[in-house]
């Protein structure tokens, strides 16, 4: 498998980041849509990870399978090897909801709560009972919220609504969300598509600060915020994967020539 | 068109054709909104109608003739012994005080048949009116007090103007004779109108100056009570199920189809269930608002959990998703974020099938909730009726003066049912979410 040696390289070169999550031969299916076809793919540790491709093909499905969230769906099922930190997540040991805390997500809409800002962020806590008060709770709520850049603009309404704030304000709410339950991990599924230039900037910034302590997947359609913010690119092609790389490597010498195409503007 | 208008669109819609079109397509759409009106107009006509024949029929429900007499509480009758013994001043021949006073007033009037006539002027219920003045304030006796009693129904429906007094006497229920009765009292300023609280107060009765609607009223509390403690929740967890837990496949597809179609079921066909059910396998008291309330949760839970599906399908995806990808279980997501936010549209959707259930009848003449009951009842196993089926009651007696307690009972429920739809209607706005 002519990937799979290419990945090890990879792996070498990026020897003090370790691989987080293994994935290997993975397939996915709707009902008869077969919507993944054989994926293997390493992603490492404190490194932000984009995955690229035309829609359609498969990004978000493979993301989804990372927590999966995929379970959801009742026609989808997932064969091939997951593994994080070495444990196959669709083992029997693992329960998927306590897997979903440590790899937490962000969607392409924002997706508040309709409660308060300050709910939207303890939410999580509260149930998995991460706090044992509620000065611990606060903690959390506040350092989640400065983690996520947003304390200056919110720590005078907590109390009011997280649906009130702007979009990209909404969206590092919702990234303040998945902090708070601690995770590993943050699968994050086209975040800016929904929002405007300078928000789109604040939310990068904050994915660069974020690698230092998280391991970020990132779907995007726009190879430019590929090239700024992520460290290696997959490049999906029709629910395969068809090169992955170091981010610079990919996008000056693609050495595939549907990558070469695509991140060329000629398809996609 | 004009020039310009002819500039703005363009060279190729100048031509014959399209003008012609365009012409057709605004006479089409202005035949349209004229039907669209006259509809409007018709259905609004039809309920303005329908509204002012029981308005009309059913406000003199709500007041009543009393006649004003001198009434001696004379000793040898209420308290013979002059003990104050509470058991015999409840005993006591009220009645003889009424007739004392009539005779008092009419002293000319002799012969057994004819003073017969004269004491039923006066409602063959006034008695107890008397009784209840002399218990609360026993220092009555010995005294002359004027009092207004409740007139009898013949008297009510002359004075509301129902019986035409011109009329060749045969015909009519009151006679010359206490026409000239009357018109003394009237002369004398004794005939007086008030407003009629025992509508209110009052169980059923066969007189119809005493009949009330306050039984049927708690009758149809106790039944929507239990209608709602059963229905609400087993509606919407099954509603919650279906929705959240339940995997989409043949059983579950069949189940939805079915609850579709027991909304459609005629609702005597659950009367026939509640009475095989109910009464005949579980043996629950016949007449009863619990049996009520179990038959018409039956009748109303198909409405609750389509509603409630409804509402909980309009919670979008990605709350669910938010809660999820967090870690939330499925119970979680759906009892912390799907179902408080689905509550306003389940609400409004529980508030139309209970009003539903308060207007229903037919399921309970199954049931046996169509007796006769005087007393209002004190609890749910108690012998009952409920307002709709008072309705039906009081339509099918004889009497003339049942006809404005009818439209009355009519106009009571209208009013509870109004209020519950305003208050569904604040709901669904107070509530109203834009995602
Ligand atoms: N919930 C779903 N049910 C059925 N098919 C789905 C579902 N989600 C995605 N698919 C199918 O899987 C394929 C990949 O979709 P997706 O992963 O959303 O692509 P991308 O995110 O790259 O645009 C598409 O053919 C899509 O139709
Ligand atoms: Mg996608």
């Amino acid at each position: 498998m002519p990937i799979q040696a290419e990945e090890n390289v990879e792996n070498r070169s990026n020897a003090e980041h370790g691989v987080i999550i293994s994935t290997r031969d993975v397939n996915v299916y709707y009902g008869d849509n077969h919507a993944l076809h054989g994926v293997s793919l390493d992603i490492n540790k404190h490194q932000v990870t984009s995955l690229i491709g035309p829609s359609g093909c498969g990004k978000s499905t493979y993301l989804r399978c990372l927590n999966r969230m995929n379970d959801t769906v009742d026609s989808c099922r997932v064969t091939g090897e997951i593994l994080l930190d070495g444990v196959d997540i669709y083992g029997p040991s693992v329960d998927e909801v306590l897997l979903r805390a440590r790899v937490g997500m962000v969607f392409q809409k924002p997706n508040p709560f309709p409660k308060s800002i300050y709910d939207n962020v303890a939410y999580g806590p509260r149930i998995h009972g991460l706090a044992d008060n509620k000065d611990d709770l606060d903690e959390i709520v506040l350092t989640s919220l400065e983690k996520a850049g947003l304390i200056k603009e919110v720590q005078d309404r907590l109390h009011s609504s997280g649906t009130g704030l702007s979009g990209g304000q909404q969206q590092r709410l919702c990234i303040a969300r998945a902090l708070a339950v601690r995770p590993d991990i943050i699968l994050m599924d086209e975040p800016c598509s929904a929002l405007d230039p300078i928000a789109t900037a604040k939310v990068e910034e904050l994915i660069d600060e974020l690698k230092e302590n998280y391991t970020i997947i990132i779907v995007t359609h726009s190879m430019q915020q590929a090239a700024r913010i992520s460290q290696r690119t997959a490049f999906f092609h029709l629910g395969e994967i068809v090169e992955t790389g170091d981010t610079e490597k990919l996008f000056t010498s693609p050495t595939d020539k549907r990558t070469q195409g695509y991140i060329t503007g000629r398809f996609g | 068109m004009t020039d310009q208008a002819q500039k703005a669109v363009g060279n190729g819609w100048q031509s014959e054709k399209y003008i012609k079109n365009l012409a057709k397509r605004k006479r089409s759409e202005r035949r349209f909104r004229l039907t669209g009106l006259l509809a409007i107009l018709t259905a609004l006509t039809l309920l303005a109608i329908l509204l002012f024949s029981i308005v009309s029929k059913g406000y003199s429900a709500f007041v009543q003739t009393t006649i004003t007499l001198d009434i001696t509480f004379t000793e040898s009758v209420i308290d013979p012994n002059g003990k104050m013994d509470p058991a015999e001043l409840r005993t006591a021949n009220y009645a003889k005080l009424v007739q004392d006073a009539l005779r008092e007033k009419f002293p000319d009037v002799k012969g057994r048949r004819d003073l017969r006539k004269l004491f039923s002027l006066v409602s063959n219920d006034a008695d107890s009116a008397l009784r209840e003045m002399v218990e609360n304030d026993p220092d009555l006796i010995g005294k002359t007090v004027s009092v207004d009693l409740i007139a009898g129904d013949d008297v009510d429906m002359l004075n509301k103007g129902y019986i035409d007094r011109d009329a060749v006497e045969d015909d009519r229920r009151v006679k010359d004779q206490e026409l000239v009765w009357l018109d003394k009292l009237e002369a004398d300023g004794d005939i007086k109108m008030r407003f009629n609280s025992g509508f209110f107060t009052n169980g059923d009765s066969r007189e119809p100056e005493k009949a009330g609607i306050a039984g049927a009223m708690v009758g149809s509390f106790y039944t929507i009570i239990v209608t709602m403690l059963i229905s609400f929740p087993i509606g919407v967890m099954t509603a919650i199920y279906l929705e959240e837990f339940a995997t989409k496949n043949k059983l579950t597809d069949l189940i939805e189809v079915n609850i579709n179609n027991l909304a459609a079921v005629p609702s005597i066909v659950f009367g026939l269930l509640g009475l095989a059910i109910f009464l005949n396998f579980a043996h629950l008291p016949r007449s009863a608002p619990v049996v009520g309330g179990l038959t018409l949760a039956l009748m109303t839970l198909p409405t609750i959990i389509i509603a409630a599906r409804a509402a909980i399908r309009a919670v979008p995806d990605s709350i669910r998703q938010a809660a999820l990808g967090l870690g939330a279980s499925k119970q979680q997501a759906a009892f912390h974020h799907i179902l408080p936010l689905s509550m306003p549209g389940i609400l409004t959707g529980t508030i139309i099938g209970l009003s539903q259930a308060l207007g229903e009848t037919a399921p309970l003449l199954m049931i046996g909730m169509v007796a006769f009951i005087a007393d209002i009842p004190g609890g749910f196993t108690d012998p009952a009726t409920v307002m709709p089926v008072q309705i039906f009651l009081w339509a099918d007696s004889p009497e003339r003066a049942f006809v404005e307690k009818t439209s009355g009972a009519i106009m009571v429920l209208l009013g509870f049912l109004i209020i519950l739809n305003a208050f569904a209607v604040v709901l669904r706005k107070k509530f109203e979410r834009r995602w």
